[in-house]
């Protein structure tokens, strides 16, 4: 058998997280240039939902389910040893996740216990080796080869359009392999609950920036949002000022997001934004000040008190 | 309790990189340096564990050229005690700086390591990790609040849609997110006083690690630059060339 793609599943126990869908695109293009099966990895507990789904997306050629009470938070100390043992027999020439938190977390991880270089946050790929990759902020675009025998990387996934979810039939198998590592402890999780889309699947993002002043006046942006199916987000500068919280955050250090449509709000342009959203499709800044770098790369600007804007944008959406 | 705390010399964050001409790398002669910002706040949070009586010393570790000795001594002067620069001309990968920070760990028995989540040059975001895999350790990535209780650290991290709580066994990995904590400024006196605080330089191969590298950098690139597009008047033109012209509305 040749060697196979292994991509690791990003899901919530219930279902397949979107994310995994661009990932399995950037498996697919390997695919296509190796001639290599994909293999999906479903690590979790009682998470079988998953693995049907999985299973289900035409371009999967074998799914495997691990389900344990111990993978159930997918702490990276205890789901890394699976991934490992799978490599051990499986033969797998590239393993790929998503570069969500979840996949930042347990990647570097799998790939030092395989003495492996790991590839963070892929754009492209050039060969079955070599793969194009942001640093600086996006601000320069790396190509790398790798030497390694197992390639390990995570996957950018607004770099890379998502693949068809149903109609495929790939073959399901379980292993048990697991061992609870007794170094970490799940405590608790405080997710924030909305009825908005998730920021990296959105197709329209609507952001605040210092200049929102407050994040008492966030609920101008929410209203906006809720009148066309936005998500809300924000600048590092709302951020670091306690407007919001870090979740909400696009850029460099928070999340990448490219949304079919963007829209600035009250927010300069910082080199550490614009990385996180320049690959938006089409982009709207509104800032009183003419000079802001965000109309640098905005496709339509609007020079405007956002006090005086935003109530008029709600009414025109209406 | 020990505590290690690793540093990166970068460019400085406010810096504007450029590639060079013949595409082999960004070009960095003559740009401001600086510790790498999620770095910095690792040392804050260092300094804070013995501040609060919870670490008894703070051991800082650069791996890089002699450079990188000026954010040693910036580290020493916000308040580490002890500073290591593991010598090397050449670039490390971040598995060779797992690899040389498990020895010293191991070396010096520190029961605490906290590293910035990721570098701003390279963005790996991959060092904490493999360092805690190595090293047969729990890691409590991107950090928002550490907590020492026992023979435990309680940790917060930044996760897609909020917060997760996790307990970690000693000895542990921790990487910092930004809201960690705000890192303080070095003050003058202490800056003189870093001067005279202790500075050793080792080498990887008397640590006996090897850190050949994995990749290769076949080239690097500007990416596409964006167009401005036009300025509108009025929120009615916004909105309307936002459904007619860019058909996104």
């Amino acid at each position: 058998m040749s060697a196979s793609i292994l991509v690791i599943a990003d899901h919530n126990n219930e279902t397949l997280n979107a994310a995994t869908l661009n990932t399995l695109q950037a498996a697919a293009e390997l695919k296509e240039k190796t001639g290599s099966p994909i293999t999906v990895l479903v690590t979790g507990n009682a998470c079988g939902a998953v693995a049907d789904q999985a299973a289900g997306v035409p371009v999967t050629d074998h799914v495997v389910l691990v389900d344990d009470a111990v993978l159930l938070n997918q702490l990276a100390e205890n789901v890394a040893p699976v991934v490992v043992e799978l490599c051990k027999e499986g033969g797998y020439s590239h393993i790929l996740c998503a570069a969500s938190t979840t996949g930042k977390n347990l990647l570097p991880r799998v790939a030092a216990l395989l003495d492996v270089a790991q590839i963070s946050e892929i754009v492209g790929i050039v060969d079955a080796d070599t793969f194009e990759r942001p640093i600086y902020a996006g601000n320069a675009l790396a190509t790398v080869r790798s030497s390694d025998s197992i390639k390990a990387m995570t996957v950018r996934g607004t770099a890379f359009a998502a693949v068809a979810d149903n109609g495929g039939q790939a073959e399901q198998a379980s292993l048990s392999v697991v061992a609870e590592s007794g170094l970490s402890r799940f405590i608790s999780e405080d997710k924030n609950i909305s009825d908005r889309p998730d920021l990296t699947s959105a197709r329209i993002i609507i952001s605040g920036g210092r200049g929102m002043q407050s994040g008492d006046n966030f609920p101008m942006l929410e209203r906006i949002a809720d009148k066309v199916g936005a998500a809300v987000g924000a600048s590092r500068a709302a951020v670091d000022s306690g407007f919001v919280s870090n979740d909400m955050q696009v850029g460099q250090t928070g999340k990448i997001v490219a949304p079919d449509l963007y829209v600035a709000v009250g927010i300069s342009g910082a080199i550490q934004h614009l990385a996180g959203m320049k690959d938006s499709k089409v982009i709207v800044a509104i800032n009183k000040d003419a000079e802001a770098p965000i109309f640098g790369v905005a496709d339509y600007g609007l020079v405007a008190d956002l006090f005086d804007a935003l109530p008029e944008l709600e009414k025109a959406l209406s | 309790m020990k505590v290690l705390v690793a540093i990166k010399r970068v460019v400085d964050a406010n810096v504007k990189i450029r590639v060079k001409p013949d595409n082999s790398d960004v070009d960095l002669a003559n740009v401001k340096m600086a510790i790498n910002p999620f770095c910095e706040i690792a040392v804050e949070e260092a300094i804070r564990l013995k501040e609060r009586g919870v670490a008894s010393e703070v051991l800082v570790v650069s791996v890089g050229d002699d450079r990188c000795q000026e954010q040693l001594r910036t580290a020493l002067a916000l308040g580490a005690d002890r500073a290591v620069q593991v010598k090397t001309d050449s670039t490390v990968e971040p598995l060779g700086i797992a690899k040389i920070l498990n020895a010293i760990v191991k070396k010096e028995e520190c029961q605490l390591v906290v590293l910035g989540k990721q570098s701003i040059d390279n963005d790996n975001n991959q060092t904490g990790q493999m360092l805690a895999a190595i090293g047969n350790m729990p890691q409590g990535t991107f950090a928002s609040e550490v907590v020492c209780e026992g023979s435990e650290v309680l940790v917060t991290r930044e996760v897609d849609g909020g917060l997760q709580k996790i307990a970690l066994q000693l000895p542990a990995v921790i990487t910092t997110d930004l809201r960690l904590n705000e890192p303080r400024f070095a003050s003058l006196p202490n800056i003189m006083k870093a001067k005279r605080k202790p500075l050793e330089v080792i080498s990887p191969e008397e640590l006996s690690v090897d850190v050949t590298p994995r990749l290769t950098t076949v080239k690097v690139v500007s990416p596409a630059e964006r167009e401005a597009g036009v300025i509108v008047s009025s929120v009615a033109e916004l909105v309307e060339k936002l459904k007619t012209e860019a058909g996104v509305l």
